[in-house]
């Protein structure tokens, strides 16, 4: 091979890759190529296949069928050395950094050095040179259990670098990140890639692949269906190939008509769930037939406030009203039955029990009476043909009420969440975070009911760390920080730009003056 | 009174203590790498018992020092493929491996030497002064294995893989390897241990001569915070605990129900383990497997 071929081959190439597991095929007839230097993302819905493709490069599977090229030389990867031999290094979503460890430990693990004596001294060095060469500045002595997520992933990526790393993969490498921590991640990756490491980064938000990639591969059910550069298409284009048909990316509405208040908290104070600080929400209401965004950075008391919303948690003083009934020490049953409905964040955790069926999951909550229940006897026949009906109308994706919500996709979880809390026609919903790891199509499906809900005249609590969310969706919004209300506006009067300085701590007066 | 606080009690406490170190070292490497092994009392029971029995087999005390703790190897292999290997219920199967010992040892007993509740006389290991020579290994082993898990490259991949083993894994660390090893080191240490009860305290073995020094051991590994000085300051905490007892039953006229003494050294551990463990915690990935996948 000349030297010319070889500067022009692709630094990772994949032909017809096909992954299965078991009689599950997750990748079939993938082609997928990278060229050096740039930043390449890797788009598609949750469950695309995109992790288990880029596992084939990190030597974590083995395809059944395919061929894989290193700088134009066909390679076999059967193991993460061999793929750290080849130079390829994967940052995975779940981070693989041991807490107790230190950073250097966390960074030299697997490949600490010669000789069986550990010499933490000169390795410490090491990592240090290496963090300031790149600009990832970091203490090399600090234990990982330490540091806050977005130093957790400079750890990660300074452990690809240390092991050698000229190709990147970044697995969904926002997902747990704050915008500023995501401003500073695109940053690394430009320095990286100026420095001539090649990228791949898997996202499925639109606006990531726009921000920081050269070019973009999308995948859909396992298999590459298109690759464009990314300055030649848009994010429609890419919507529209991901999902597999026309998506509306904008929220349609039409302006909010408020109504009466139907929620209102004066004065209340609650203990956090950790550290010290105390809620204090001097006033907020939530009125008929509007959407309320509440925004913040998180862990700035926006777990505490929906506690205390949907009677989680005890308030310490202060009074909360629903419907003009006030529940300041009700119990989460008496705030439902007040006519309150709440969308969890998590929704494998509070939202369901995944091993129960769909018609079990639709009972939760609902289990106080007429029509599941019948002189204290669960009317399994009735529920499961109300849960048939409410997948049929929220579209919940299943073969049957009888399915383990298990088995489920996020975005059908998510749905019949959303089912099972319209069912019981609410007058107050609170959304949080609704579409956290969602994908597209059901990202768009949850907005439009949110909107749909609050046309009925409902009263909504919308709250996200999406600021985008936040502003597409919300008719008022308010900003969290330090565990109070730091700002509140109608949507329409407020920039981007001054929530993120009320969010970052800047008071309402300092943020009004930028 | 004065017969009570003497060196005899010092020795004594040093006695007792050496056959936990053994087993809590062993127990210890086990678990940081891990895999729970609450089978420490029955390997230990094994090397008790193949030590005597190697010793009767072959006259030489030393080569009966080998076969014991060789044998209790064998029953930690078998802990090993199945709850490494077969990825069972490591629970589950370290109560297997003590019942079969318990049963497998009280069987050969009757089989070799036709009696029921013990062993015939063999020889028992040479001392040093009044302790058996076991003692101050049981001690030296401290430091070196500190030094393993805390300054080598394979305590860091060892630690690794009981931490987080998937970590361990996608750093290209073959960790059934490691975990195989250290539940092998577990069975040779726990051996040692049981040994030391066997032929180097006494020259005999007695049916279930151990009496909860395993699960003690794996008490001092808790308490002591999967640290070997740790585990080594719990065992002697245990320890004294025990030779007080001990020391105590012996000297005429002391004050305290020779009954409530027999359970001080376990009323001792509970309170132990209230006081100091709700802040401690083993290693995050104990009992966890990576997945395949």
């Amino acid at each position: 091979m000349t030297t010319a071929s070889r500067a022009s081959a692709p630094a990772v190439e994949m032909r017809d890759v096909r992954v299965s597991f078991g009689p599950v095929i997750a990748n079939d007839a993938v082609s997928f190529s990278v060229e050096p230097g740039e930043i390449h993302a890797l788009l598609g819905e949750n469950g695309a296949g995109k992790t288990t493709l880029m596992r084939v490069l990190a030597g974590l599977i083995q395809p059944d069928r395919g061929e894989l090229r290193i700088d134009g030389s066909v390679v076999t990867i059967a193991d993460p050395q061999a793929a750290r031999r080849l130079g390829i290094g994967m940052v995975h979503q779940h981070f693989m950094l041991i807490p107790r460890f230190t950073v250097t430990e966390n960074i030299i693990l697997g490949n600490e050095g010669d000789g069986s004596v550990l010499d933490r001294q000169s390795a410490a060095r090491e990592v240090r040179k290496l963090s300031e060469a790149y600009g990832l500045l970091i203490d090399p002595n600090e234990k990982v259990e330490n540091l806050t997520v977005g130093l957790q992933q400079r750890v990660e990526i300074l452990k690809a670098l240390y092991h050698g790393s000229k190709i990147l993969i970044l697995d969904e490498p926002t997902a747990l990140l704050t915008p500023q921590e995501i401003e500073d991640l695109y940053g690394i990756l430009n320095r990286l890639k100026a420095d001539g490491t090649t990228i791949i980064f898997i996202t499925h938000k639109l606006k990531e692949v726009a921000a920081v990639s050269d070019r973009v591969t999308v995948i859909r059910r396992g298999k590459t269906v298109g690759e464009r550069i990314t300055a030649g298409t848009t994010g429609q284009e890419l919507a529209d190939l991901m999902v597999g048909r026309g998506v509306s990316l904008t929220v349609q509405r039409t302006p909010a008509t408020p109504g009466r208040i139907i929620l209102s908290a004066r004065n209340v104070t609650a203990k956090p769930i950790h550290g010290h600080t105390e809620l204090e929400i001097e006033k907020l209401d939530l009125r008929a037939g509007e959407i309320l965004g509440v925004c913040g950075v998180e862990g700035n008391g926006q777990a505490e406030l929906v506690e205390v919303l949907s009677g989680l948690r005890r308030v310490q003083s202060g009074v909360i009203e629903v419907n003009g009934k006030d529940m300041s020490h009700g119990d989460p049953n008496e705030y439902r039955a007040a006519g309150l409905s709440y969308i969890p964040e998590d929704r494998h955790h509070r939202g369901l029990v995944l091993d129960f069926p769909l018609w079990e999951n639709v009972l939760l909550g609902n289990a106080q009476g007429e029509p599941f229940v019948h002189n204290g006897l669960i009317n399994k026949r009735r529920t499961q043909a109300v849960t048939r009906n409410l997948m049929q109308e929220f579209d919940v994706r299943a073969p049957s009420p009888n399915t383990a919500a298990r088995s489920l996709s996020g975005g059908n979880q998510q749905k019949l969440i959303i089912a099972r809390e319209m069912f019981r026609d609410p007058d107050v919903l609170l959304a949080i975070q609704p579409t956290r790891g969602l994908d597209v199509g059901a990202i768009e499906f949850v907005h439009k009911e949110l909107v749909r809900v609050r046309d009925a005249g409902k009263a909504v609590m919308l709250l996200s760390f999406d600021l985008d969310e936040v502003l597409d969706l919300s008719d008022r919004i308010v900003v969290m920080s330090g565990y109070r209300i730091a700002g509140e506006f109608v949507a329409g009067d407020v920039t981007r730009n001054q929530l993120g300085l009320l969010m970052g701590g800047r008071t309402s007066n300092e943020s009004a003056a930028d | 009174m004065e017969d009570f606080f003497t060196l005899d009690l010092l020795t004594r406490i040093l006695r007792v203590t050496t056959p936990l170190i053994f087993a809590a070292l062993g127990g210890l490497i086990c678990e940081r790498s891990g895999v729970i092994n609450i089978a420490l009392e029955g390997l230990m029971l094994i090397g008790a018992f193949f030590a005597v029995a190697g010793t009767y087999w072959t006259g030489n005390v030393f080569a009966g020092l080998l076969i014991g703790m060789a044998c209790a190897m064998v029953g930690a292999l078998i802990h090993a493929v199945w709850s490494i290997t077969f990825r069972g219920d490591q629970i589950v199967v370290g109560t297997a491996v003590n019942l079969i010992a318990l049963g497998l040892t009280a069987f050969l007993v009757k089989a070799i030497w036709g009696a029921a509740g013990g062993s015939d006389r063999v020889h028992s290991l040479p001392k040093v002064g009044s302790m058996s020579i076991l003692v101050p290994v049981a001690f030296a082993l401290v430091p070196v294995v500190a030094f393993i898990l805390f300054r080598t490259k394979q305590g860091l991949r060892l630690q690794a893989c009981g931490e987080h083993p998937q970590a361990a894994v996608s750093a290209g660390i073959d960790i059934t390897r490691y975990r195989y090893l250290a539940v092998l080191s577990s069975g040779l240490l726990a051996g040692l241990g049981g040994a030391y009860l066997s032929i180097g305290n006494l020259n005999y073995f007695t049916l279930d001569m151990t009496n909860g020094r395993g699960f003690i051991a794996l008490a001092a590994v808790i308490l002591g915070g999967w640290s070997p000085w740790g585990a080594l300051a719990a065992a002697l905490l245990f320890g004294a605990a025990e030779g007080v007892q001990v020391q105590g039953q012996s000297t005429p006229g002391f004050p305290i129900s020779s009954d409530l003494m027999v359970a001080m050294p376990y009323i001792v551990t509970l309170i132990a383990i209230t006081l100091f463990v709700k802040t401690r915690s083993g290693p995050a990935g104990l009992g966890t497997h990576a997945t395949t996948s």
